[in-house]
This record gives C-alpha cells, sequence and structure tokens, in this order.
C-alpha cells in the first residue's frame, strides 16, 4: 500500500481505509491536536496489520488460549495500581488508564490486592485422549488436507466465549473436546470431508473464528462418535469481485477485519461489522443470522447475501442464479442463515459490496435520563433517518465508559473537560447519576453527512439532548472493541460478567430494559453475591419496530463456592425476564445449546416440527452433530 | 394460602407502640405543622395532581377507548374527550399537604377524646417505609369502620411515611365539603357500579395505574370493597386488585408490594349502626349534617384500635409459577382485553391469600372471647327456656380456657397476662356494657333484642377466623354418616363448600384446610386418628361441641334459606326484592320459634343465597 500515490482514487481509498481502521482500532479520546499526529502513526499501524494475511491454523501462536484476543493485548493493573492495556494493536495500547480502578473498585467491591489468576499453560493431561476413528483418519490422509490431533489444537476448538467455558480454562478444566481438527482449503475439500465422515460416521462441527457466546461449539458430552472440528479459516479468499453488479465472492472462512481490509485496497466494503469482526468469520455470520454495526446504512447479514453454497450431508445447496430477490417458494436461503452447523458447513458466499463512503464522522449526544434517549432514538427511527449506527447508553454505562478515558496529556485537556462536565450538570441542571448518552457514527459524502447530522441533533435537542462532541461517541465504540479484554482483566481479580442481547418492539424498550436490571440484581443478591452486580444496557440497534438491547452484567463472586452456577442461574433467569417482557431469545447471537430450551416457545410446535424435518432430510445420520438450535 | 407456617403457634409478632401516648403530651398544633419528609419510591417521577390527569388523558389506552367509544355511539371524539375529562376532574384526588395537616390536628383531639389508644406496630411501618422505597406500593387495610382511612393517613402522617391515595366511594362525594377535604387529603372517588361503561372504566384503571407506576403515591384501597357490617372478613372485590397488579404483569414496573394492614377496634364507631342496617333498616345516607349530628358519639369510650402492617408481599413472588407473563406479547399493552383464565384465577387466589394476611394479624381483645362464650350460653338458654345469668366466676373459668384454645389455634389474642382472669373478663364487661346489660334480661321488643344480639354475634365474628376450619371439621364428624375418615372428608369438603361465600377460604384449598383443621385438633388432643377412623378423645367432647356450636347459627341461616326456597315460588326478578322478601319471611318463621337471631341478619341471607345459587338448589327465574 504506497502512501504517496498519485492516483486519486488509491489516496481516497486509503483515507477511508484509515477511517475504518481507526474505528477498528478504537480511537482513544482526544483533543484536535492529537488527533492530527494521531493520523500518521495510524497509517504505519495499519501497515503491519497488512502483513499478516489469514488466521494461522495454530491459533494459539496469536490469540489467548484462555481468554479473549491477541495474546500480546490485555489490560492489566500496574504496580502503582493503575491500568494498563498492553500490545500495540489498538489505539488504547500502551496507554495508562487512570479512572479504570477506582471505578472497577467502587462498582464491584473488588481490590486489586485480591487475584484470581489463571493457569498460565494448557497440562496436556487434562485432556482428554482422542476417539478417533482410524478409517476416517487414514482416508482423510490420503486425500492430503492437513488435520491435528494436538492437544492445544483439540482444546482451542472445543469452545467460544461463553463465561463458563472461559471460566473452565482459566482454571485449566476441559471436557469434551475435539478429537481431531482438519483445515480444509477450499470448496472442494469441504466435500471430500463431509463425504468421508458420511461415510464413516463421523461426527463434524464447523469452526469459523470460535466467537460463539451460546455453547454453540461445546462438543456434546453424550456424543460418543470421533468429533472432527472443520476450522475453515483457511478458507479465506476472495474470489471474485463483480464492480458491475457491486459483488464479491468470498470463501466463508475470511474473518471480517480482513475481508474489510481486502475490499478496502479496491476501493469497497461490505459495511458488515459486527463487534467481533476481527475474529468471527463470513461463514459464522451465515449461520447465526449475525448483525452489523452498521445495518442502518448496508443491512444485516440477510440483506447482504446474495448467493450461498453449503455443503451438506446430501450434498450441496445453492441456488441456480444470484438474483436481487426470487418468488420461488420459501427462500432457501433462510434454511442455512442461522441454522448454526447443524445442517452443513457454509463455503463460499456472494456478498453485497458498496463504494468506501467518502466520509464519516463520530458524534455523541447527551440525555437528562434514559426515558429521554430512548424517546428520541424511537424518533429517530421513525423518520427512518438513522447515522450508520446509533447506541444509547444507559448511565451505568456511561460511567464506565468514562472511567476507560485514557490519560490526558495536557492540563488543558482536563481542564476543557471539567468545564463540559460544569456545563452539563450544573448549567444544564443534568443529574450526573441519571444522565446517558447516544454514541453516533454517519458515514457518506460529505455534504449528506452534515445535513444528516443536524437532522439527528435537531431531533435530539426536541428531547433535550444535548450534542456532546466527537471524542465521547469515539469512546463509545472504543468500548465494543475492548470491553472481552475487560472480562478478563475483571476474571484476574475474582469479577465475572458477561453481556446478552434481544431484541423487543420499541412500547417495551424501557420495561425491558428496567426489568431485566432490576432482575439481575436481585438474582444476585438471593443467590448470595455480595455485592451488588453491575447490572447495565444500552440500546445498539433502531428498526422500524423495534430496536435492540444489549445487557452487560458482572459481580464479584468473592465468597461463592460455586461462581459459574450462580452466573449461569443469574443469567437464566434475566433470560426469563426478558421473554416474559416481549423481548426475543436472540437478535444476532443465536441459539446454540445455551438457549436450546426455549425454543419451543419462541417458534411454536409447528416451527420446531419444520425445523426438525429439515435437520432429518439433510443430515438423517446426524453427521453436523453440535446438537444445537433444536 | 400455602404460606402459613404449620404450627400457627410459632407465629412472630411485631411489638406494638402507642401512638396516642405521645399526642396526649405534646402540642397537637406543633405536631400537625411539624416537618414531613416522606421517603420516596426511589424511580418516582415527580409529577403534580393535575399533571396526572393530563398524563391519563394522553394515555394510549385512553386514546383507544375513546375511538372506540366513539365509533359505537357516533359521538365526535372530542365531546367523548371533555366527557372524559369531566368524569376525571369528578374523580381524581388533589393531595394537599395543607389539608393533611389540617386532619392531623382535628383528628388528634378526637381521636384522644374517643380512644384510649391507638398501637402500631413500628417494624410494620419500618418495613412499609423500605417497601415504598423499593416498588410501588398497595396498601390494603381491612374495613370495619369510616374511620379507617383517615387513621390510615393520620398514622402514615405521624410516621413520615409517604401519604396513600386513596380509593374512595361516591357516597363521600355527596357531603358538602368534607368530600372535597377528603379529596384533598388523597381520596379519589370511584362510582359504585360502572359495569359496562367503557369510558369510566378505561380512565379509572388508567388513573389509578399511572398513580401506582409513577410511584406518586401508595395506593390505598379496601379488599372487601366495603365496610363489613358483621367483622367477618368480605369475599374479596377483585377489580382494583386487578387494575394494581396489571403493571407488573404487563411489565410497567418490576414489581409491586402489596400490604396488608390488620385493623382491630376494641369497638367499632358504627356498632349499633350495623345490626340495625343487617336487619333491614337502611343505612343513613352520608351526609355532613349527618356527621354532624354523630358527633355524640364523642361522648363514649371506644377502647383502643390496633393497626398491624404484614409483611410486604411481592406480586412478582405471587405470581411466579402461575402466571405467564408471555400472554401479553401478541397484542398491543394499552388495548383492553378480559383478563385470561389463568389470570383471573390468580388474582382471586392472591385476594384470598391477602384478606387471610389481613386476618391473621387482627387483634383479638379478651372481650371477642367473652361475647362468643355469652352468646352460646344465651342460646342454650333460650332453647332450654331458662332466663338466667351466668355467674362471673364460671364464665371466667370459659373465657380461660378459650383463651388457651385460641392462643394455640394461633390467635393475635391481647389478653393481659399480669392483670387475673376475672378482672381482664369483668372489664370487658365494662366497656361493652351497653351490650351485655340487655343480652342478660331477655328484652321485649324483638327488634331492639336482635340489634344487640347482632351486636354480639359481630365480636364473636372477629375471632371465627380463628375456628373455622376446625370448626368446619367439627361439625363434618358431626354430621358425618361414619367415623371413616374419607367420610368426615367429603362431609368437611360439602360444608366449606356451602360456607365459602360465608368465611375466608381459598378456592381450591379444601385439602389443605382440612389437613391443618385436623392437624390443630389432634395436636390439642380433641382426635386421635387411626388408619381408617377419626375417633374424638375423651376431652375432646367439649373443645368440638363448642367448634360446632360456633357455626350453629350459619347453619340454622342456610337451613331455614333452604326450607324457604323449597316452600315458595320465587317471583322476584331482582337479588335484593328476593333478599328482602324472604327477611320478612324469616319473620314470620321467627314466630313459628327460630333459635338464632342471626339468621335474620341480611348479610348471612345473602350470602346463603349466593350459596345456594351456585350450588344449584336455586335457580334465578326471569319474568
Amino acid at each position: 500500500m504506497a502512501s504517496n500515490s498519485s492516483s486519486d482514487r488509491q489516496r481516497i481509498a486509503q483515507q477511508r481505509l484509515r477511517i475504518i481502521a481507526g474505528h477498528l482500532r478504537a480511537p482513544v479520546d482526544s483533543d484536535s491536536t492529537i488527533l492530527a499526529a494521531e493520523c500518521k502513526a495510524q497509517g504505519s499501524k495499519t501497515d503491519v496489520s497488512s502483513e499478516r494475511k489469514t488466521v494461522p491454523r495454530r491459533r494459539q501462536e496469536i490469540l489467548k488460549w484462555n481468554g479473549w484476543g491477541y495474546s500480546d493485548t490485555r489490560f492489566l493493573f500496574n504496580k502503582k495500581g493503575q491500568a494498563e492495556f498492553t500490545g500495540k494493536r489498538y489505539r488504547l495500547s500502551g496507554m495508562i488508564i487512570p479512572a479504570l480502578q477506582n471505578w472497577f473498585e467502587g462498582t464491584f467491591g473488588a481490590s486489586v490486592q485480591h487475584k484470581s489468576p489463571a493457569m498460565p499453560i494448557l497440562t496436556s493431561s487434562a485432556v482428554q485422549p482422542p476417539t478417533l476413528n482410524e478409517a476416517f483418519v487414514d482416508e482423510l490422509k490420503s486425500t492430503g488436507i492437513p488435520c491435528s490431533h494436538d492437544a492445544e489444537d483439540r482444546v482451542f476448538r472445543g469452545h467460544g466465549h461463553c463465561l463458563h467455558e472461559v471460566f473452565a480454562l482459566r482454571e485449566g478444566k476441559v471436557g469434551r473436546v475435539p478429537d481431531i481438527v482438519v483445515w480444509p482449503n477450499c470448496h472442494n475439500d469441504v466435500v471430500k470431508i463431509v463425504e468421508l465422515a458420511c461415510k464413516h460416521n463421523v461426527c463434524l462441527i464447523p469452526y469459523g473464528g470460535g466467537t460463539s457466546v451460546s455453547s454453540a461449539l461445546e462438543c456434546p458430552p453424550e456424543e460418543t462418535r470421533c468429533i472432527v472440528s472443520l476450522d475453515t479459516s483457511q478458507m479465506n479468499r476472495i474470489l471474485w469481485i463483480d464492480e458491475k453488479n457491486l459483488t464479491a465472492h468470498v470463501e466463508a472462512g475470511i474473518v471480517g477485519q480482513e475481508l474489510e481490509r481486502l475490499l478496502n485496497e479496491s476501493g469497497y466494503c461490505t459495511g458488515h461489522e459486527p463487534d467481533s469482526m476481527e475474529f468471527s468469520s463470513l461463514g459464522g455470520w451465515v449461520a447465526t443470522r449475525a448483525s452489523g454495526m452498521k445495518k442502518n446504512i448496508y443491512g444485516n447479514i440477510e440483506d447482504l447475501v446474495v448467493h450461498v453454497k453449503m455443503v451438506t450431508p446430501q450434498g450441496v445447496i445453492e441456488k441456480g442464479c444470484q438474483c436481487p430477490r426470487m418468488s420461488t417458494g420459501p427462500d432457501i436461503h433462510h434454511f442455512i442463515m442461522g441454522s448454526e452447523g447443524t445442517l452443513g458447513v457454509v463455503t463460499e458466499v456472494t456478498m453485497k459490496i458498496r463504494p468506501m463512503p467518502e466520509y464519516q464522522k463520530y458524534g455523541s449526544v447527551v440525555f437528562p435520563n434514559f426515558e429521554q434517549g430512548v424517546a428520541c432514538l424511537r424518533e429517530v427511527a421513525k423518520q427512518r433517518c438513522a447515522p450508520a449506527s446509533i447506541r444509547l447508553m444507559d448511565n451505568e454505562q456511561f460511567k464506565f465508559g468514562h472511567a476507560l478515558k485514557p490519560q490526558v496529556s495536557s492540563i488543558f485537556t482536563s481542564f476543557l473537560d471539567g468545564l463540559k462536565k460544569f456545563y452539563i450538570t450544573k448549567f444544564k441542571g443534568f443529574d450526573p447519576d441519571r444522565l446517558c448518552v447516544a454514541t453516533l457514527l454517519f458515514e457518506g459524502d460529505r455534504e449528506k453527512v452534515l445535513q444528516h447530522e443536524k437532522q439527528v441533533y435537531d431531533i435530539a435537542a426536541k428531547f433535550g439532548g444535548l450534542a456532546a462532541g466527537e471524542d465521547n461517541g469515539q469512546r463509545g465504540y472504543m468500548l465494543t472493541f475492548v470491553i472481552a479484554y475487560l472480562r478478563d482483566l475483571g476474571m484476574d481479580y475474582y469479577v465475572i460478567g458477561e453481556s446478552f442481547e434481544t431484541s423487543v418492539p420499541w412500547d417495551r424498550v424501557l420495561d425491558i430494559c428496567r426489568n431485566v436490571k432490576a432482575r439481575i440484581i436481585q438474582e444476585c443478591k438471593d443467590k448470595g453475591v455480595q455485592f451488588s452486580p453491575l447490572s447495565t444496557c444500552r440500546v445498539t440497534q433502531t428498526y422500524d419496530a423495534g430496536a435492540c438491547v444489549y445487557f452487560y452484567f458482572a459481580f464479584n463472586y468473592r465468597g461463592l463456592s460455586d461462581p459459574v452456577h450462580v452466573y449461569e442461574q443469574v443469567e437464566h433467569a434475566a433470560r426469563e425476564e426478558i421473554l416474559a417482557n416481549g423481548g426475543s431469545l436472540s437478535h444476532h447471537h443465536g441459539v446454540g445449546k445455551l438457549r436450546k430450551e426455549w425454543m419451543r416457545e419462541t417458534i411454536s410446535d409447528v416451527g420446531m416440527g419444520m425445523l426438525k424435518s429439515v435437520k432429518n432430510y439433510v443430515d438423517p445420520k446426524n453427521i453436523f452433530g453440535n446438537r444445537n438450535l433444536i | 394460602c400455602g404460606s402459613l407456617s404449620k404450627d400457627p403457634m410459632l407465629k412472630k409478632r411485631d411489638d406494638f407502640e402507642d401512638i396516642l401516648e405521645e399526642r396526649r403530651n405534646s402540642s397537637d398544633l406543633k405536631y400537625a405543622l411539624r416537618c414531613y419528609t416522606p421517603v420516596l419510591y426511589k424511580g418516582v417521577t415527580p409529577c403534580t395532581s393535575s399533571m396526572l390527569k393530563s398524563m391519563v388523558l394522553q394515555s394510549d389506552q385512553l386514546h383507544y377507548v375513546i375511538n372506540q367509544v366513539s365509533k359505537e355511539t357516533g359521538k365526535a371524539t372530542d365531546d367523548i374527550k371533555e366527557e372524559a375529562s369531566a368524569i376525571l376532574e369528578e374523580m381524581a384526588q388533589c393531595l394537599q399537604l395543607s389539608t393533611v395537616r389540617f386532619f392531623a390536628f382535628t383528628l388528634s383531639k378526637a381521636f384522644k377524646t374517643l380512644f384510649r389508644s391507638i398501637c402500631v406496630n413500628e417494624d410494620g411501618i419500618q418495613r412499609l417505609q423500605q417497601a415504598i422505597q423499593e416498588h410501588p406500593v398497595v396498601l390494603l387495610p381491612s374495613h370495619r369502620s369510616y374511620m379507617d382511612f383517615l387513621l390510615m393517613s393520620y398514622i402514615l402522617y405521624t410516621y413520615d411515611v409517604a401519604l396513600p391515595v386513596i380509593a374512595a366511594g361516591m357516597d363521600f362525594m355527596g357531603m358538602k365539603f368534607v368530600g372535597e377535604m377528603l379529596r384533598m387529603s388523597g381520596a379519589f372517588f370511584i362510582r359504585r357500579s360502572f359495569g359496562g361503561d367503557k369510558l369510566y372504566w378505561a380512565l379509572f384503571s388508567e388513573y389509578v395505574k399511572t398513580m401506582l407506576k409513577n410511584g406518586f403515591a401508595p395506593v390505598e384501597f379496601f379488599l372487601e370493597g366495603t365496610r363489613s357490617r358483621t367483622s367477618k372478613s368480605l369475599t374479596p372485590k377483585l377489580g382494583l386488585l386487578n387494575i394494581v397488579m396489571d403493571p407488573f404483569l404487563k411489565g410497567e414496573v418490576f414489581d409491586v408490594n402489596v400490604v396488608p394492614v390488620s385493623i382491630s377496634y376494641e369497638r367499632v364507631l358504627e356498632e349499633t349502626l350495623y345490626a340495625r342496617e343487617l336487619l333491614g333498616i337502611p343505612k343513613p345516607k352520608e351526609s355532613t349534617s349527618g356527621l354532624f349530628k354523630a358527633r355524640k358519639i364523642l361522648s363514649e369510650d371506644y377502647g383502643s384500635i390496633h393497626v398491624y402492617f404484614g409483611q410486604p408481599v411481592s406480586v412478582r413472588s405471587l405470581a411466579q409459577g402461575k402466571v405467564n407473563r408471555c400472554q401479553f406479547n401478541l397484542v398491543p399493552r394499552h388495548i383492553p382485553r378480559r383478563p385470561s383464565e389463568d389470570i383471573a384465577s390468580f388474582v382471586n387466589d392472591s385476594a384470598y391469600r391477602l384478606v387471610r394476611a389481613q386476618e391473621e394479624n387482627m387483634v383479638l381483645k379478651p372481650w371477642v372471647l367473652v361475647a362468643s362464650l355469652l352468646l352460646q350460653y344465651h342460646h342454650q338458654n333460650q332453647a332450654a327456656g331458662q332466663k338466667r345469668g351466668i355467674a362471673l366466676g364460671e364464665l371466667t373459668a370459659q373465657a380461660v380456657w378459650l383463651r388457651d384454645l385460641s392462643r394455640q389455634y394461633g390467635a393475635f389474642l391481647h389478653w393481659p397476662d399480669h392483670i387475673p382472669p376475672s378482672e381482664v373478663v369483668s372489664s370487658s364487661l365494662t366497656l361493652h356494657r351497653g351490650l351485655y346489660v340487655y343480652t342478660l334480661k331477655q328484652h321485649k321488643e324483638l327488634l331492639s333484642q336482635a340489634v344487640i344480639l347482632l351486636s354480639c354475634a359481630s365480636y364473636r365474628n372477629q375471632a371465627l377466623h380463628v375456628f373455622v376450619r376446625p370448626a368446619l371439621l367439627a361439625l363434618a364428624i358431626h354430621t358425618a354418616s361414619s367415623n371413616q375418615k374419607q367420610e368426615v372428608f367429603n362431609s368437611f369438603s360439602f360444608l366449606r363448600n356451602m360456607f365459602s361465600n360465608e368465611f375466608i377460604l381459598c378456592p381450591g384449598a379444601t385439602v389443605q384446610d382440612f389437613e391443618e383443621a385436623c392437624y390443630l385438633l389432634v395436636k390439642t388432643g380433641a382426635l386421635q386418628f387411626t388408619q381408617q377412623e377419626v375417633l374424638v378423645t375423651e376431652r375432646g367432647h367439649r373443645t368440638l361441641a363448642f367448634l360446632s356450636t360456633m357455626l350453629d347459627p350459619f347453619l340454622q341461616g342456610y337451613q331455614v334459606k333452604e326450607t324457604l326456597c323449597n316452600g315458595c315460588v320465587m317471583f322476584c326478578v331482582q337479588k335484593g326484592g328476593c333478599v328482602h322478601n324472604s327477611i320478612q319471611r324469616s319473620r314470620e318463621h321467627l314466630r313459628i320459634g327460630l333459635k338464632y337471631m342471626e339468621v335474620l341478619s341480611s348479610d348471612l341471607q345473602k350470602n346463603s343465597l349466593a350459596a345456594l345459587l351456585r350450588l344449584g338448589a336455586v335457580r334465578k327465574m326471569k319474568g
């Protein structure tokens, strides 16, 4: 990527790339002088990441085996008790976060003196020896498709990122894991593997980015056959780009950031940015009906997919054309999307692409309270003028975001911060314990963005909202990417937590937020949690008829004999509360095995029967035996 | 009703404190003007009474109903809106602290003359305060007197607890000036019946819900719907309970705390008034002049009042596992719908449970036991044709026996143990001199005799909830064709079913009630159980005789009703007319010789008719 290209298009492309990469790497809050300096540093960082093209077969080389994300990146409390974010990958990397310790200790009643460290390395003796189907392995080896039954490889693919999964790993506990891992390189490899699996009756579990939070990757303990984890990570090429139709044909193992990076090089993007996009894969998105942050412009995965190829035990399923819409009976894509690996492996996808946006702008609005904020979001949705992303954080999360402010470099900045705070709380009379903030991201051509921005701020003003600057907006989106790292920090100090989501009609948004948060607090109390938990939410997506709500929940587990069990009971109760308040079982995380018990009431008996009959036809021998969904 | 502990003796109850004591020792004016800063609901949205009204008028619920009514009647929506606004004006409270202060002052004066003490459990107040802070609160006091809601507000003001808004009958509105005073002290007025009026119902329910959801104030109403003239708890009315539970069931609030409050009067102000009403003399219309005339009661001694604030009950925990809240997911919540079957039965069960919670904490005075004994004695004498009194010594001995029995059954009895029993008995006789003197002289005139007997019966009724289950069992043993356990149960079940309009018997809890009764009688050594049979022990006869005699008047009432109904074809269309008719007939019967005056009570007659209708023994005919 030449930085001094004369080509106009390349120049624009690079600018976009910077913006997107910047957003990806969660830029820090800063004043304008720092911002100017940052642009360069960011460019060079982007170059670094472009050297690495794929997720390696041995994922553990760059990723944590018992926590979230890159091995070199983590939060820690240094000797002075100050929080630090290590590594070089993110904007926040290498920075001190002075307020975090106070927030952490104050919110959870935890102490940086009380550590609960994880087991540093995996002892192979903890891993059951593999149950190998020799005939299958022999035939597989003869095809030349790489495979491994190394303990580390197997353990890595036996879990997602649910709290109980990571907690067990930190304690060095390993349950049933796949017996063998295979790395197909292309669609045909997958066809061969599935054929062999059917022939030898082994169980196949597709594995993409491993970011599942629904226990979808857990191996069913009752499975006695040899379990083969089919890791799609090596199928990561863009096979072609069709600029006439604005589509790209991509192998399903590609991870989000890689897909965007490669498309950006040609001046395009998909605009699909789920919070997990650093690690999650295209195939995984299709299999779970993923949703992206900027769906307001680009749509969710079901809007983006034009064509899908999936290998099933019955053969390959795909449509015979790449048409924008068809009236040909029920859309077979909807059997595939959300099938969660129970029917087959998605190998190739044709996706819509868009030219990269010319201009991007963050923004934020402070509201006197959450109710006003929700009313504003509802109005924005009603007028169908939602920016690329609009999210409303509640008061607790606003404070959380503030605790993540890195050390400011000048007295002037901190003075400005103080002034801002004074203006909002004293002059405008906002109660610091009630106010909440909406973060915004606008995208498009410059003129339209500015126009759009004005429209949204005008609506916000009607609901008592005050524009609160770009920094707050950026920091909000930064939280998205570092929150999972923060969970690992909490787990180092007796704090466990998780997020979960739902979608809900507009008239119930406030009720569900209040009731679910209160239920979490009450359940924690009832279950003997000593210190009141962090129970917070945000509205992350708006639709015509409703919104997506995200809950974060964490507590200090000192004094509990079985913290994970308590955690699971509370999460279970919270989900019941969600359903009782008219929320959905899931907006985009999927069902997996974690939420299976509620499927029947969610889609009715007949609905279950339909899904089961499809499964019975496509996979009568239950080769894709992860037992998700139904 | 499953929450009751197995052994009623073990029930923990708080201590009382007399709030009048301080009133007697310090300035009432200072008290009325003191600083009042109650703790509020943590999620309160501050608003005024007039804002509340506009919130109601602008609600989705009301818009929907207004449009619906407009479509049905062809009236313009604006006209209906105006109508709605007028109804709301008539209904709404406008709580003002100054009025409350006025009441605090005048009531202090009045209470001090009328009552010896007003005792309140302070722990209960503290629990209430906590509950108010956490969730919207509904106060459910028992209803025995017009005094009840003034007394409640008075107590809450005294303890610096948030003042409630109170659902009051429209009757009070008729009282010039007083009605408005009550409105300013937090009362809102509802018509007694508005069955088909959609608009009224929507306004009313939305008004109550809005106040509750916003944490404007605790909402207070009487589960029994009206004052119990018999001192027996009345079958709960479900309308308001349905309304206050609705916000929880629809997820509009996280929880609602319901606080049963038991107000026990040693002597109710309306004592003789009630007995007359029961005998068919219409109640005087509420009027300011009437109130003024009634001031003569100020010269009498009404003993003490005990107010017990019960354990707050979380509607969420009541509903746990009984109601599927998902049923509201598929229709917009503002569209009015009939409650589903599970909700209807949940609300009904909860209502019974709450009334029982009220009953449980009703304080019983020694007089209640004495009255029960005197009544039984009187009837026995009458049957034997004798006309003599009972020796104080004998009465005391019997009262002590009954005291111990009722304690074992879990009664909340206030018997001063440090005073010799004979003094306790005689002092309670003194307070109620008006009643027993006449009881013992046989009065010539039938009506006034009945008034006195019914007044006495109302004291006995205060203790009924303690004895009713064992008494039903005693009666069942008495009437069962054999000692077989199954026979006894069948007979118990029949009696319980028959009397379910009469006493607070939780629906569907027959087995539980039977077990509870068996447990109590076995525990006190009155019964023994073998594999198959139920045996009455030697010393059990006395207990069983007492218990079944207690229900005798009711039994006879139902029998009379039945014979009456069998004997004549009913031409009456209206139930009211029918009751009136049968009262006259009972009077005729009385000439033939009826053992119990209580049979004349319109309450008993209404209940028995309802029971007979329910059991299909009688049919209502039109035309």
